[in-house]
């Protein structure tokens, strides 16, 4: 048994400790808002918080999270109202949406390591792929983002 | 003229539409999210409802109005669009707005109420506005006779707004929901006219994608969201040489393994199936399947680029042929005239949408239901009850949100596969593909290699063009019967033999060669490898005649109006012609494609090691109305972005007949640090024109790239990607 806290609930998982956290998000505990992308921590589109960090969770295996606290997208806020989901929203950021979970939980990371970013901040540190190409509205947002946490 | 707003667009985005006086108008956002129309987290629903006024809408009794949407939703904004343009004749409040997909069961039974449901070619609004417009006119215009019958009133006398019908005389008024079931009964003698767009409310606003509050929590239900009690799942791996079968394989490395089921075999594959997808991904990995690979595991890239090169010879199929080409080459090279000869190549480029291909499929009894993603759910239809031998009446098509589609999503390789096992197993199966397996099973952008050949009369400008084309069909490797005798197909020849520039003599000639590599619609199609040839030789001969590149394109296309009014644009906008940092380049590029003109100026820099980083982009379209603005400057920024990835780094290389590029480590992708800015600004031309939107974005770039390149470096690129240049470094 492998025990895990996602969103704030206790999970006791009788699971391979090698399966990737990704699987056990979407198919075990049926969190489908984190998105299988490529499988090889690349495009960042199964973007999880793991102890509050950015981590791309089809690359880490549950083994390695047991007793660790797991935030996706559905754990981030009630209701969408997280600073960055409102700042999605403002500039309309998705397009066909399947990399935008994990766009935001890197954005949510980001903006706690570096609250009052540059442009340059965010292309140094963010390399979620988006094939929509979004990066500008993805820009705008942060910078929305990072005003409104300030207010 | 120029306006950033504030409120909704906020970005650099420029909104001027001709007014019916002559002026400029600048377009509004309504900004209000709380005003807005609603989607549920899942696209479908059931194919009728009660209260419905025609196939396309329904009002409830609690004033709600169910839009059906024809197209499905990637990204482009259909859902949000295709509904304003329904609620733009209806006078509904928007607010009360809900929208779903249109069945395609209910199109089947209902002899093609929603068109053909396809979605690619930017054909949402292109081709469906007149459809939309007439849905939403024909039901306003029974409500208010609705309203004028029971107040024993001239129709005439009501009028119809916010989802109320009023009488003009005493006011009174009904809400459409009181209205509803009477308008339904009625029928019209003739359709109401639609309105024009001077009279367009609605159409015209930056109003926000009713799909944004879905895709910022993880709610947004995709087709490999889909949960069905009962649901195992299979992983599967196609023979990595395309077209080749599967000999044989062995299931006993597998035997015993938590969750795992059994395998499939198909004539073409082999699948797992689990209890769980990641241990059927393993047990997969572990499998050592016997393939027949025949002679096409013995190519590689290199020989079919020779192959395209060497058909270049001839004989070739002319898709256009107007004066007498020979003769001018003839006379001008007697005279001393100049000749420009240049040899253009492009590589095959993968789709690599974000969400892999998958399918859930159930059976029950002689019922099948599918959950996919599918950009032409009629072509699904068929598929499926094809694949499955039940009738399509009795198949349910439940299109999801889609990862991306850019093309990849019309054929429903996934689907036919997922039915193939869910029938074998006798259980719900929902089928992933790994990405691997989509980069390699992709029916992929064809390979191309063209020759372009023009006279320049003592004046600069062209007066003879030839261009000879090889490249892969995508009809024949698509499986349509029509292309098998055809020897030009117009996804091979546009951008080059329907040219806007005026020539007095030119010819185009074609050959279609294919390799066993599936090849489909990528992107804008063959504009993404045509304008890039085309547009990077334009300017080449701009050179040759010693003029400036976008003067020589305004010459060549004074004729046309809507051109000029999107070159001057990008011009004025991209600082052409000002002055620029050593190492830096500004490149232009101009094209016409699916109903839309684009151009672009990028501006890039070169440096010391030949790296090229792209700074700007300024781009313009005409694509004659715009519904919403806020979703065409995305639209174009998306297309940019997807031309850019493949301009810069889109490299696809086949060894032993499989590609070796298969995930993005190495098939690599534009991210934050690559991406430029980009600026979006109409040049709307009005008119009869209704153009599309989602892929000219992407024709236009990889040109005023490279030519940003030459401006750079003086170095001319002839292939893609940019990686593979041997640039000269800043000068």
């Amino acid at each position: 048994m492998i025990a895990i806290k996602v969103n704030g609930t206790e999970h006791r998982l009788d699971i391979e400790p090698e399966t990737p956290l990704l699987w056990v998000i979407r198919d075990e505990l049926g969190l489908t808002g984190t998105k299988f992308g490529c499988g090889i921590a690349q495009c960042g589109a199964c973007t999880v918080h793991v102890d509050g960090e950015a981590t791309r969770s089809c690359g880490i295996v549950v083994g390695d999270v047991a007793g660790k606290t797991i935030t996706t997208i559905e754990g981030l806020s009630a209701e969408s109202k997280h600073p960055v989901q409102q700042a999605w929203l403002a500039e309309d950021v998705p397009q066909c949406g399947y990399c935008q979970s994990g766009q935001i939980m890197a954005a949510v990371a980001f903006l706690k390591e570096h609250p009052k970013p540059t442009d340059a901040d965010i292309d140094a540190n963010l390399t979620n792929i988006c094939r929509c190409g979004t990066y500008v509205r993805i820009r705008s947002a942060i910078h929305r983002a990072a005003a409104l946490m300030k207010i | 003229m120029s306006v950033i707003n504030t409120q909704i667009s906020r970005r650099q985005f420029v909104v001027a539409t001709a007014s019916a006086a002559g002026g400029l108008a600048i377009s509004v956002a309504l900004g209000d999210m709380a005003d807005a129309a609603t989607i549920r987290p899942q696209t479908f629903g059931p194919d009728t409802v009660p209260n419905e006024i025609n196939a396309f809408l329904a009002i409830e009794p609690d004033g709600s109005i169910l839009i059906r949407s024809p197209h499905n939703e990637m990204g482009q904004g259909a859902i949000t669009a295709l509904p304003m343009i329904v609620a733009e004749e209806l006078e509904c409040d928007w607010s009360k707005v809900k929208v779903e997909y249109a069945s395609p069961t209910r199109n089947l039974r209902e002899n093609n109420v929603y068109g053909d449901m396809v979605t690619a070619g930017s054909r949402g609004v292109r081709m469906s506005w007149q459809m939309l417009l007439q849905a939403g006119a024909s039901a306003r215009e029974r409500l208010i006779l609705a309203a004028a019958q029971k107040w024993n009133v001239a129709a005439s006398d009501c009028v119809a707004a916010n989802s109320k019908v009023t009488h003009k005389a005493t006011g009174r008024s009904l809400d459409y929901a009181a209205l509803a079931n009477d308008a339904a009964k009625i029928k019209l003698d003739k359709e109401p006219a639609i309105r024009t767009p001077d009279k367009f409310k609605l159409i015209g606003k930056s109003v926000a994608r009713l799909d944004t509050p879905h895709k910022i929590n993880g709610a947004a239900k995709f087709a490999i969201d889909t949960r069905i009690p009962g649901m195992v799942y299979a992983a599967i791996s196609a023979c990595p040489v395309p077209g080749g079968k599967l000999k044989s394989v062995d299931d006993a490395p597998i035997k015993g393994r938590r969750g795992v089921e059994r395998i499939v075999k198909l004539d073409d594959a082999v699948a797992v199936i689990a209890d769980r997808y990641w241990r059927a991904k393993e047990a997969l990995a572990l499998l050592e399947p016997v393939w027949d690979t025949g002679e096409a595991g013995k190519t590689d890239s290199a020989q079919f680029a020779k192959m395209y090169r060497d058909s270049l010879d001839g004989p070739l199929v002319n898709a256009k042929s107007d004066g007498n080409v020979d003769d001018v080459f003839a006379k001008t090279v007697a005279a001393g005239g100049k000749i420009v000869e240049s040899l253009y190549e492009a590589p095959h480029a993968a789709h690599a949408q974000m969400e892999p291909l998958n399918c859930t499929a159930r059976f029950d009894g002689d019922k099948l239901e599918i959950w996919v993603g599918t950009q032409s759910p009629m072509n699904a239809l068929r598929s499926a009850a094809a694949t499955s031998g039940l009738k399509p009446e009795n198949i349910t098509i439940n299109n999801c949100f889609l990862g991306g589609g850019f093309g990849r999503r019309g054929n429903n390789d996934e689907m036919r596969q997922a039915i193939r096992v869910a029938k074998e197993v006798g259980k719900p199966v929902k089928l992933l593909w790994t990405r691997e397996e989509d980069m390699m099973h992709d029916r992929f952008r064809p390979q191309a290699a063209v020759k372009l050949k023009t006279a320049l009369g003592a004046d600069g400008l062209p007066v003879a063009f030839d261009a000879r084309i090889a490249v892969g069909s995508i009809h024949r490797s698509s499986g349509n019967p029509a292309a098998a005798s055809s020897e030009v197909e117009p996804q091979a020849v546009e951008g080059i033999a329907n040219t806007n520039y005026k020539i007095p003599n030119m010819r185009v000639g074609c050959v279609l060669k294919n390799t066993h590599m599936p090849v489909g619609f990528w992107r804008s199609v063959g504009s993404s490898q045509n304008a890039f040839f085309m547009e990077s030789y334009v300017d080449e001969l701009a050179q040759a005649a010693g003029q400036d590149p976008y003067k020589f394109r305004r010459t060549l296309l004074a004729h046309r109006p809507d051109f000029l009014g999107v070159l001057d644009k990008i011009a004025e906008k991209g600082d052409w012609g000002k002055p620029l940092p050593k190492g830096h380049g500004r490149g232009i590029a101009v094209h016409e494609c699916y109903g839309s003109i684009i151009g672009q100026v990028s501006e890039v820099s070169v440096n010391g090691k030949g790296e090229v980083r792209v700074h700007r982009i300024v781009a313009a379209v005409d694509c004659g109305h715009v519904v919403n603005p806020s979703i065409v400057e995305a639209q174009i920024q998306s297309g940019v972005i997807y031309g850019l990835s493949a301009a810069l780094y889109g490299d696809l290389t086949i060894k032993n007949g499989v590609i070796q590029e298969n995930n993005f480590d190495q098939y690599e992708m534009v991210r934050l640090a690559d991406a430029p800015k980009i600026e979006v600004y109409l040049a709307l031309s009005g008119g009869k024109k209704w153009g599309g939107i989602g892929e000219p974005g992407t024709a236009a770039t990889a040109p005023s790239l490279a030519n940003a390149v030459f401006a750079a470096t003086g170095t001319r690129v002839r292939n893609m990607p940019l990686k593979n240049a041997k640039l000269a470094g800043a000068a």
